[in-house]
């Protein structure tokens, strides 16, 4: 008997709660867990802190007011600079920040991941990230005098990465260049979420993988969420390129333009999502 | 017989120019010029250095700008920049919304973080890149704006702040490298088409200006790797201004 670990969208949800600090995958507008960023953007929950390499998913979650808080080290959609939404909150001052370098974002996540209170590193000493940071403090080495930064641990409540593939039982593949640093977001984290393109059965996991891409094992995931065309409207390549042309309608969408993109796009399941773009 | 090059072209070069010495480190260049001057600099003058595709392969051809036919010599996921980055085998070009004159940088917000006027990218390596090797900039509208006297957030830090080494500022106007007795900018060389007046009237800081030369010209050889290998659809020239 081996635990299948499928959720529904909602059931993952569900499973959240108002405060929590949630950690979401992928790089800036590539392979981002969408359709479960889509299904938090029109529940009832509120106050979450955010902690994400950011793209739209940021952006997103900032513009249906359900961030307190967005832990970063950069907010793009690659070939549109600035994330607009992000811009927007910040600028309104309806979202609180906690910037990072983003490599410390890295160790914070990894010293985590280790259940290590801090990994000490270099990046951010002399910058503004230690004067906006008074809760970074610097460690002196036990080896010589270099002072280092500490930085803590960036534990996280939930973490929703998207893979490529997935069997029912949480192991899972990335097919295409990079595996971001997905891995660790689900190791950082109490609860852990998958979504997949393609859920596949155990045995054919590596029909279209390398053995060294299938970086997620089963022990790392709690919930496995079927989920084609779940990255949309980033990329998740090889299964498809980032859809420039709604993120330009996305990206356009700051202001007047909201209502009717959220009547549209987000105010609606997620069948009716692939509908709408698929139009 | 010298070709004539346009400033986009003595930008280029003046990007690649930044690299020269640096032997066989990981060359990370943003922007459309700074990535051909990198790429420049391999293909004549500094051909141990390595040049990722943006994404995660090391290239070891000569690609143009968005070329898919790639010789790949490397697999460098984000995650193992960091291991370089930390390594120390890198210099980086990045780009800066603001500058002062010790090359601190900032690319996170102007106003108050706390609710900024304008919310930039964000941070992104800049502090972590500039503590832990050589970092240049690539400034394509040289002015008042971005070359202040006090920048509104340090993002990378500069020289007076424990950076290991800011090389040099490249901009439309000019090439500005640190080789003062403190590590403050002077100006290095001036590109044809601008004076040594309009680069001091357009910086918001006081630039040392005792020994400044014209900015090489590139040669035949670079122009047509310029022209015809690295960017034969010109968008270089969507960068800079004539």
């Amino acid at each position: 008997m081996t635990a299948d670990k499928r959720l529904t969208h909602d059931d993952v949800v569900s499973s959240l709660s108002d405060g929590m600090t949630i950690g979401i995958g992928g790089w800036g507008p590539r392979r981002k867990p969408m359709s479960l960023v889509r299904a938090i953007a029109r529940s009832s929950l509120k106050d979450l802190t955010v902690v994400s390499y950011g793209g739209p998913d940021v952006g997103l979650l900032c513009a249906t007011g359900k961030v307190a808080r967005v832990v970063f080290g950069f907010v793009t959609l690659d070939s549109i600079p600035i994330e607009p939404h992000f811009r927007a909150a910040r600028q309104a001052g309806s979202v609180e920040v906690t910037e990072y370098d983003e490599g410390m974002f890295y160790l914070g996540l990894l010293a985590a991941a280790w259940r290590v209170p801090f990994l000490p590193t270099r990046a951010g000493l002399g910058s503004d990230i230690m004067r906006v940071n008074p809760q970074l403090k610097t460690v002196q080495s036990p080896y010589s005098d270099e002072q280092l930064v500490a930085v803590p641990a960036l534990t996280l409540d939930a973490a929703l990465v998207h893979m490529n593939r997935a069997d029912a039982r949480g192991n899972a593949s990335f097919l295409g260049p990079d595996l971001y640093f997905d891995d660790v977001f689900l190791m950082a984290a109490k609860q852990r979420y998958v979504s997949t393109e393609q859920i596949v059965q155990t045995e054919d996991l590596l029909q279209e993988a390398r053995v060294q891409q299938l970086r997620v094992n089963r022990s790392m995931v709690d919930g496995v969420v079927d989920a084609p065309h779940g990255a949309h409207f980033t990329s998740c390549e090889p299964d498809y390129p980032r859809d420039e042309g709604f993120q330009k309608l996305y990206a356009g969408s700051v202001g007047d333009a909201w209502p009717g993109f959220l009547a549209r796009f987000v105010d609606v399941d997620e069948s009716a999502y692939q509908a709408a773009v698929a139009q | 017989m010298t070709l004539d090059a346009t400033l986009a072209e003595y930008c280029v070069v003046a990007c690649a120019e930044a690299f020269r010495g640096d032997g066989e480190v990981l060359a990370s260049a943003f922007g459309f010029i700074p990535t051909i001057g990198a790429r420049l600099a391999r293909a004549t003058f500094e051909p141990d250095l390595l040049l990722s595709d943006g994404e995660a392969y090391l290239i070891a051809n000569d690609v143009p700008l968005g070329g898919t036919d790639k010789v790949v010599e490397g697999y460098i996921p984000f995650r193992s920049v960091f291991d370089v980055v930390w390594s120390g085998r890198r210099h980086v070009m990045m780009g800066a919304t603001q500058l002062d004159r010790f090359g601190n940088q900032n690319i996170s917000t102007l106003g108050p973080h706390e609710q900024p006027k304008v919310q930039l990218i964000g941070s992104r390596g800049a502090p972590g890149n500039t503590v832990n090797h050589a970092t240049s900039y690539w400034v394509p509208n040289h002015s008042r704006r971005v070359f202040v006297e006090k920048v509104d957030f340090i993002s990378g830090v500069g020289n007076d702040r424990g950076a290991v080494g800011i090389k040099r500022i490249v901009t439309n106007l000019c090439s500005i490298d640190f080789v003062t007795a403190d590590r403050s900018a002077r100006l290095h060389s001036v590109h044809p088409f601008h004076s040594v007046d309009d680069v001091v009237a357009q910086t918001g800081f006081p630039l040392d200006v005792s020994d400044v030369s014209e900015s090489r010209a590139p040669t035949d050889e670079e122009l047509k790797l310029i022209r015809e290998v690295f960017d034969p659809n010109g968008l270089r020239d969507s960068e800079v201004k004539q």
